[in-house]
């Protein structure tokens, strides 16, 4: 019977049958950040538990910790502790460690590819969200809270239910100034905030095969504001060309010989999904968000929709809450809305690809006069290779701030917030009431888009430029 | 873990969809307060004022709903971020059970790792449950065991929850303990795994 990758990854996971769907599913890489990570470790020790496979585990700080320029562990004071246990505990057990600075250290889901940490085929869990990013190289990756994590690295498995298929697929090819990022929030705000809860999601489609992996990291990341803990995209040669030589793929011989397995990964013609969905990929325009949901998605053509016209009572309720906080009237155009701030970064849309993307924009121009705009790399190497090719000295010269890599204004748990009532367009991946800060008025865009309205001042259409 | 039977009291409805955990938990409340202080933090954007001050129109402020062990709530409940201190800061509030037409996958599991009960019930079911809490003198079960809410004039209505969840609920039974039961079968299997999968085992090898 044609399985789908999902079925082949679970099946071969799957230590023992619980019953009623559910499995002991075999963990082959856990990502422990500060936040969870140094909690999980503490509860760990707590209760005498073991960790059993510290080989399978690599750690980072990236929640809690400042990016100003220059700054130490010390700089975000309540952030200092998490950095330092998790710092200690990781070298007591035997853990693989990233320090700020190091080469290495970076978002969790940024340097986890990068260094090959996740590979196709893998299960892969981390104490956050968005580790369905991983995806993107052909794994099986979810966020579990600190319970599950603890599990994980006591068993090096978690109990688990088997969850539904979807397959999404992008037919046909994007239009100028499209990027994943606009892909997916047009998908979200299609099908809406819940549609992929309890399914796990492969997105497939010349739109998608067509997608550098970065690109398809940045897709995989937004599975969660779909609803669906995993995403995943078929391994291909792109994605062994990607993997290819880095730090903790396979090397030589032993990466021609995975790649052999990697390839029998792909859902075989004629595999079943429990749902399928089409979109038109040049239906899709850049793309952004009005409200305080990730599915509060549209073109940027169109105007901030009107309550009166919501499909439901509950929507049309949770769009008024939406639009009075964020300060927005409807039936207004969306374009031309004044910004006061724009942050590029986070493991949504802070790699290379998404810098030069954002530098593109900003080349010959400058900030607009009231707005702040950061620019936060999302690892130390993407760091590195930015100040290499010069993208730092474009962005300083023309009024951005150029920061340490972290999670910073994505998750606002370093001290780094939009302030109370100010408009800031982001490249993170939630627009939730008080998620940049409380008070903070969000919207979501491709970096190209909020380089656009960095440099503009209102939330602009990147093709007019 | 916690276990759960039945819980019975107030149940304060929230009729709001895509409560995020964000919401629930605002994630600077972590890197500062223990997970049994949580409480006071618990749906902060909803239940102060900017002040500080209670929010008095938010339902968890109103004298019949401060003690209410149970929230009525919209769809995709705790959608967003893993952040267990979600489950945590809920449970510090006094809640045990949360009823909601859906919930987002992570914090659903969240719930049974501490003891809290998510309900999944049909809209309709949720909005007449939702009005007859809504004057705050009703009472309203929930019992696991039967797997039913007793509505506030009596009326049962079932819910469904997996076998396996419900039981480890029932009894307040530790996962990784059941799970340690499997030792052999994961030591074999991470056996066979290593010459399948040589590269899990030897990153970089």
């Amino acid at each position: 019977m044609p399985r789908t990758m999902f079925d082949k990854i679970w099946d071969s996971h799957s230590i023992a049958d619980l019953g009623d769907g559910w499995a002991l599913l075999h963990i082959d890489r856990h990502l422990l950040h500060d936040l969870s990570g140094s909690r999980a470790l503490q509860e760990i020790e707590d209760r005498e538990l073991p960790v059993r496979n510290p080989e399978l585990a690599f750690a980072t700080p990236d929640h809690a910790v400042s990016s100003a320029p220059g700054r130490t562990a010390a700089t975000f004071g309540p952030g200092e502790k998490l950095l330092i246990g998790l710092r200690s505990r990781s070298a007591e057990h035997g853990i693989r460690f990233f320090d700020l600075g190091q080469d290495g250290h970076g978002i969790v889901h940024v340097m986890a590819p990068e260094l090959a940490i996740v590979l196709p085929g893998l299960t892969l869990i981390c104490g956050d969200s968005h580790t369905c990013t991983n995806g993107g190289v052909g794994a099986l990756a979810f966020g579990v809270g600190s319970s599950e994590l603890v599990h994980a690295l006591a068993t090096q498995t978690l109990r688990q239910r088997r969850p539904k298929t979807m397959r999404v697929s992008f037919e046909g090819a994007t239009g100028p100034g499209v990027t994943p990022k606009d892909m997916v929030l047009h998908l979200i705000g299609r099908l809406g905030a819940a549609a992929g809860t309890g399914f796990a999601v492969e997105y497939a489609g010349p739109a998608v095969r067509a997608l550098p992996v970065e690109g398809r990291l940045t897709l995989c990341n937004l599975s969660i504001e779909l609803g669906a803990k995993m995403g995943f995209i078929a391994p291909d040669d792109a994605t062994f060309d990607y993997l290819r030589g880095r730090h903790y793929a396979p090397q030589g011989a032993a990466f021609d010989a995975a790649i052999a397995q990697w390839r029998r990964l792909p859902s075989d013609p004629g595999a079943v999904f429990d749902r399928e969905v089409v979109i038109d990929a040049a239906d899709i325009a850049p793309t952004i968000t009005w409200g305080t949901s990730p599915e509060h998605a549209i073109g940027i053509g169109e105007c901030v929709p009107n309550p009166a016209n919501a499909p439901d009572a509950a929507r049309q309720t949770a769009w008024r809450s939406a639009l009075d906080y964020m300060g927005l009237e409807p039936g207004r155009p969306i374009a031309g809305t004044k910004v006061d701030w724009v942050f590029v970064g986070s493991c949504t849309n802070g790699r290379m690809s998404d810098l030069r993307a954002a530098a593109a924009i900003v080349r010959g121009r400058h900030v607009a006069p009231g707005v702040t705009a950061w620019v936060v790399p999302g690892s130390q190497r993407v760091k590195q290779e930015a100040e290499a090719e010069g993208l730092d000295r474009l962005f300083l010269d023309a009024g951005f701030a150029w920061r340490e890599p972290g999670c910073s204004m994505c998750v606002a748990a370093n001290g780094e917030r939009v302030p109370p009532g100010m408009r800031s367009v982001s490249t993170s991946n939630r627009n939730f009431v008080g998620r940049q800060g409380p008070g903070a008025r969000t919207h979501l865009a491709s970096p190209a888009m909020a380089a656009a309205a960095a440099v503009t001042g209102v939330i602009t259409d990147v093709r007019s430029l | 873990m916690q276990a759960f039977t039945t819980v019975s009291g107030a149940a304060a409805p929230l009729m709001r969809d895509n409560i995020d955990t964000d919401m629930i938990i605002r994630i600077e409340r972590m890197t500062g307060t223990t997970r049994d202080s949580m409480g006071q933090w618990a749906l902060e954007a909803l239940r102060y004022r900017p002040d500080g001050s209670d929010n008095p129109d938010f339902v968890l402020n109103q004298p019949a709903f401060r003690d209410a062990p149970i929230l009525v709530a919209g769809a995709n409940f705790g959608c967003g971020s893993s952040r267990e201190a979600a489950v945590w800061a809920l449970m510090g509030a006094g809640l045990r059970c949360v009823i909601a037409p859906s919930f987002g996958d992570i914090f659903f599991n969240n719930c049974f790792q501490n003891g809290m009960l998510p309900v999944r019930l049909p809209s309709d079911d949720i909005a007449r449950l939702a009005d007859a809490c809504a004057g705050g003198n009703a009472r309203v079960s929930v019992d696991l065991h039967r797997q039913v809410v007793v509505f506030p004039h009596g009326e049962e209505v079932r819910f469904e929850i997996e076998p396996l969840r419900r039981d480890a609920l029932l009894e307040g039974l530790d996962e990784i303990g059941l799970t340690l039961k499997h030792a052999e079968a994961i030591a074999a299997f991470q056996a066979a795994d290593r010459i399948a999968r040589p590269f899990v085992w030897q990153p970089g090898a």
